[in-house]
């Protein structure tokens, strides 16, 4: 019975994991294939389609800088934010974090038509800017959410022994606090750069004329032009980039927890 | 670190007074006025009058419902399943679940597009058995399918996370009380994975009510939710029906977050025990 | 009395570890049963497989003479007090107390009155709606005890219940425990490593150490005939030295002859001798039996604890005169405080107390059994 059970279990499981991945496995299948949905043999054909395709890698390029100014702008802007909140009030800080954390809770629709609606009543139309701005708005709570924790563990007498030994609170802050906080902010930081990297709605509402990310592109172009070969190679290299990114998160994490296990030890000798 | 540091968060209050709180408040502006400026509720109710919206908002409700059910209903026994499994690194495997939401929400669509079309892969191999085609491509059931295969991951966390967090013995204690498995999974397990089951489906319904690019990708146009409406009021500029509309939306997000809020508050209470 | 449970040759493994060898235990009924031993020794995992959350890997299980391996635990008429009470947090305490009884399908008319009678027994009365969450740790505790016996079961089982409490309330607890058993009438089976507890609290004391049965028998039994040197040391303090038994009722240790009250063993048969700190008197060199040096002096309220050094072997001694440091006197012992044991695994491991010191006593207080922890594996 017990092993009848498990193997149920462990059948569902490779079931959702079957239809879970085979979306991305066939992207990545059919990307080494010439034919749009058979297996045709391998050739590199959509590779060079894409590469060809200046207004697909154009788009993709805007992606990735827009993906990593605006994380880079949040994850500093965020992590000082932190190192305030941490000295808030406690009411005004869960305040201030119900108001931060709105657009992680509400529609993506609503919180794009009202950006759009804010800068057009300021600033008349939609440009680069009113991009990165949104983009900045909607990855900041990830960044707050990962550094905010680590900030909290951080023991606070650690940073009064540097200033004890003789460093300056700025010292204090890049030698001992920053070191400490790293993992969580370099997560945050990845996490946003992903946010940012595969968001349509809040792109889609704040971009100006003339300017596309990947999603709308894809979007826009879909109707006319449909599935094009280049989209399988697209996917693949995307795919395979967030993994990296992914096993990067977790060999930092991995690290991270092992250094906290060392330092206990010590702690205890 | 001192009382002084409270001016570092300056700048990121600016930023959420400036980019998050001054934008819903201009929503409501637009949203509560006509095209002269003057105060009316006329977007709100026209937005829930027009009969063309009313079928949009009932195919929305409907669509978002299914799919949250859905969603629940492969989620909560992967749970489970997943509960029992013993391995090292879990927690990694976890992941795995979540990894494909990352592929790119667009190409995703265009991947589950590949699937579904009338010469795609599904009817390919349906060809290839010698079965009839299927028409899945641009209609209800194709938009339901990519819902619930974007919206999965954001069930399956929390529910995961509420049932794994469940102490044994609880479990253990319920038997010993004369429970049987059924039983204990009414009376003891489900209930206190209750705020998780909550927190997925307002993860996933509040998306699923305010899609519109689904909609538009795997519906071929011929799928109209409220977020297509409103998405078509952007592009025609009548900002105020659209915001009209998008507070309609907005309400439904309220109402869903409160919800989960008392989800959060009961986990908090099982934590104190376990 | 009838045996009611009996585990006969169980043995478990975790993840390719012995936790228990070949167990072989006789439990009578109405008997207060405590297993005890250091953390790793077997001794939860024993009860868990009585409880049926742990099937053994080998070996049989007796419930009044009927095989219950296979039985479920909602099936087995045994209830749980689980080590961190386990009490569901989504209900109050009423509906915890009352959840057996629903379970078991017992009029919906007679329930309300069970529940008051139990919580009346747990000095809980008035607390029915209470949020369980809320509860202080003795009260959690109560709640958790009336829960498990409102089924009236055969056996109740108990996994540490006191750990968690602080040492006043774990007095009190003990004695109350104690008076419900007796008034119920049901078996307990108690699970700790507190071996205080364990002597004031048992009929039955089964101590354990790397999962096996070192030992069973009474408090008495097991304090002043401890069967080898890891019982000796692990109940209370012990000088463990190695001796000779040159025939019944005489044995050598430490260069000296003494009479003893213990016999069947061969000739010249080496042994382990056990005598406590307290059945040593101190007395002048001239009269003593063994003759050494005061290293050091602790004052512990009624008595002094005091190490003598004996030819290199540090005794402990417990005396209520001053004894100065670097004083020179001489022990006695009586013949009836020489225990002697058969050689075992453990001997030599034990009851010397050359590397203690006060500072290790004062830390593990008062669990002093979890500095012995460390030692055993993990899995308990």
């Amino acid at each position: 019975m017990k092993t009848l059970f498990s193997g149920l279990r462990k059948t569902y499981i490779g079931l959702i994991l079957a239809l879970l991945y085979s979306p991305v496995v066939l992207m990545i299948v059919l990307s080494f294939s010439e034919s749009k949905t058979k297996w045709t043999g391998f050739s590199l054909v959509k590779y060079q389609a894409l590469f060809q395709n200046e207004r697909v890698m154009d788009a993709f390029i805007t992606s990735i800088l827009l993906a990593l100014l605006s994380a880079a702008v949040a994850t500093v802007l965020g992590t000082v934010a932190c190192i305030g909140l941490l000295a808030m009030k406690k009411r005004l800080r869960s305040t201030v974090n119900a108001v931060a954390n709105i657009p992680l809770l509400n529609a993506d629709i609503v919180t794009g038509f009202s950006l759009m609606l804010f800068f057009a009543a300021i600033v008349g139309r939609m440009s680069h800017a009113t991009l990165f701005i949104s983009h900045v708005t909607l990855v900041l709570p990830y960044v707050v959410l990962n550094v905010y924790p680590k900030l909290c563990q951080f023991d606070r007498s650690i940073y009064d022994a540097a200033l004890d030994l003789g460093a300056s609170p700025v010292q204090a802050f890049f030698k001992v606090l920053l070191p400490d906080v790293f993992p969580g902010l370099l997560t945050g930081f990845l996490l946003a750069l992903t946010i940012s990297m595969d968001d349509f709605t809040i792109t889609y509402f704040t971009k100006g004329r003339g300017l596309d990310t990947l999603s709308t592109y894809i979007y826009n172009t879909y109707h006319i032009k449909g599935i094009l070969p280049e989209y399988y190679a697209l996917a693949t290299i995307l795919f395979v980039g967030v993994l990296l990114m992914i096993l990067l998160i977790q060999a930092i994490n991995v690290r991270s927890a092992a250094r906290g296990v060392s330092a206990k030890a010590q702690g205890t000798k | 670190m001192t009382k002084k540091s409270v001016w570092l968060s300056g700048p990121y209050l600016a930023w959420i007074v400036g980019f998050i709180v001054l934008p819903l408040l201009t929503i409501l502006y637009y949203g509560l006025t006509d095209t002269e400026g003057g105060l009316t509720l006329g977007n709100v109710i026209g937005a829930v009058a027009d009969p063309l919206n009313i079928k949009a908002l009932g195919l929305t409700l409907l669509l978002a419902t299914l799919a949250t059910v859905i969603c629940l209903g492969l989620a909560y026994p992967l749970a489970l399943c997943l509960t029992k499994l013993k391995m090292k690194k879990k927690s990694f495997f976890i992941f795995l679940f979540i990894l494909p939401m990352w592929m790119n929400f667009m190409l995703q669509m265009v991947a589950i597009n590949t699937i579904l079309e009338d010469n795609g892969v599904i009817n390919a191999v349906l060809t290839f058995i010698g079965l009839p085609k299927l028409h899945i491509a641009n209609t209800f059931g194709a938009v339901l399918i990519g819902m619930v295969y974007d919206y999965f991951p954001f069930m399956l966390l929390p529910v995961y996370n509420a049932v794994s967090r469940i102490d044994g013995d609880l479990i253990n204690a319920s038997k010993d009380l004369g429970a049987n498995s059924f039983k204990t999974f009414l009376y003891v397990s489900f209930p206190l994975s209750l705020p998780g089951v909550i927190s997925g489906i307002t993860m996933v319904f509040i998306p699923a009510v305010s899609d519109f690019a689904i909609a538009q990708m795997l519906g071929g146009g011929k799928i109209q939710l409220i977020g297509n409406i409103v998405e078509m009021n952007f592009t025609k500029g009548q900002y105020h029906t659209g915001s009209g509309l998008a507070l309609i939306l907005m309400a439904f997000v309220m109402l869903s977050s409160l919800l989960t809020k008392d989800g959060a508050e009961n986990e908090g209470g099982g934590m104190i025990v376990s | 009395m009838n045996n009611i449970i009996e585990l006969r040759g169980i043995s478990k493994s975790f993840d390719g570890e012995k936790v228990l060898d070949r167990i072989d235990l006789c439990i009578r009924d109405k008997e207060f049963v405590t297993l005890l031993g250091p953390s790793g020794c077997g001794k939860t995992t024993t009860l868990r497989i009585i409880g049926g959350f742990v099937t053994p890997d080998a070996g049989d299980l007796i419930f009044d003479g009927k095989r219950i391996n296979d039985i479920p635990p909602y099936q087995r008429p045994v209830n749980t007090v689980f080590q961190k009470y386990a009490l569901f947090p989504h209900m109050n305490v009423y509906d915890n107390v009352a959840f057996g009884l629903k379970q078991a399908k017992v009029p919906r008319a007679e329930i309300p009155g069970r529940v008051r009678e139990m919580l009346e027994l747990v000095s809980l009365s008035g607390f029915e709606k209470k949020n369980v969450t809320l509860l202080s740790g003795g009260q959690q505790q109560r709640v958790a005890i009336a829960r498990a016996l409102i089924n009236r079961p055969r056996v109740l089982l108990l996994d540490e219940p006191l750990g968690a409490l602080d040492l006043k309330l774990r007095k009190d607890m003990q004695n109350e425990l104690k008076k419900i058993q007796k008034a119920t009438g049901i078996t307990f089976i108690y699970v700790t490593h507190d071996q205080e507890e364990a002597l004031s609290m048992s009929d039955v004391i089964v101590v354990m150490a790397e999962g096996v049965i070192q030992q069973i028998g009474t408090p008495t039994e097991i304090y002043n005939e401890p069967t080898n040197a890891f019982v000796a040391d692990f109940i209370g303090e012990s000088n463990i030295v190695d001796g000779v038994m040159l025939s019944d009722c005489r044995v050598q240790f430490s260069g000296q002859t003494f009479t003893c009250v213990d016999g069947g063993f061969s000739r010249n048969e080496p042994v382990d001798v056990v005598v406590r700190p307290e059945d040593v008197d101190v007395v002048h060199p001239e009269n003593g039996m063994l003759r050494g040096t005061v290293t050091s002096v602790t004052f512990k309220g009624d008595y002094y604890e005091i190490i003598v050094d004996i030819g290199g072997f540090k005794w402990m001694v417990e005396t209520s005169d001053f004894v100065a440091e670097q004083a020179h006197i001489g022990l006695y012992i009586e013949p009836d405080a020489i225990h002697i044991m058969k050689k075992s695994k453990y001997s030599g491991k034990f009851g010397d107390y050359s590397t203690f010191s006060d500072e290790i006593e004062t830390m593990s207080d008062p669990d002093t059994v979890d500095q012995k922890n460390e030692e055993g594996p993990a899995i308990d």
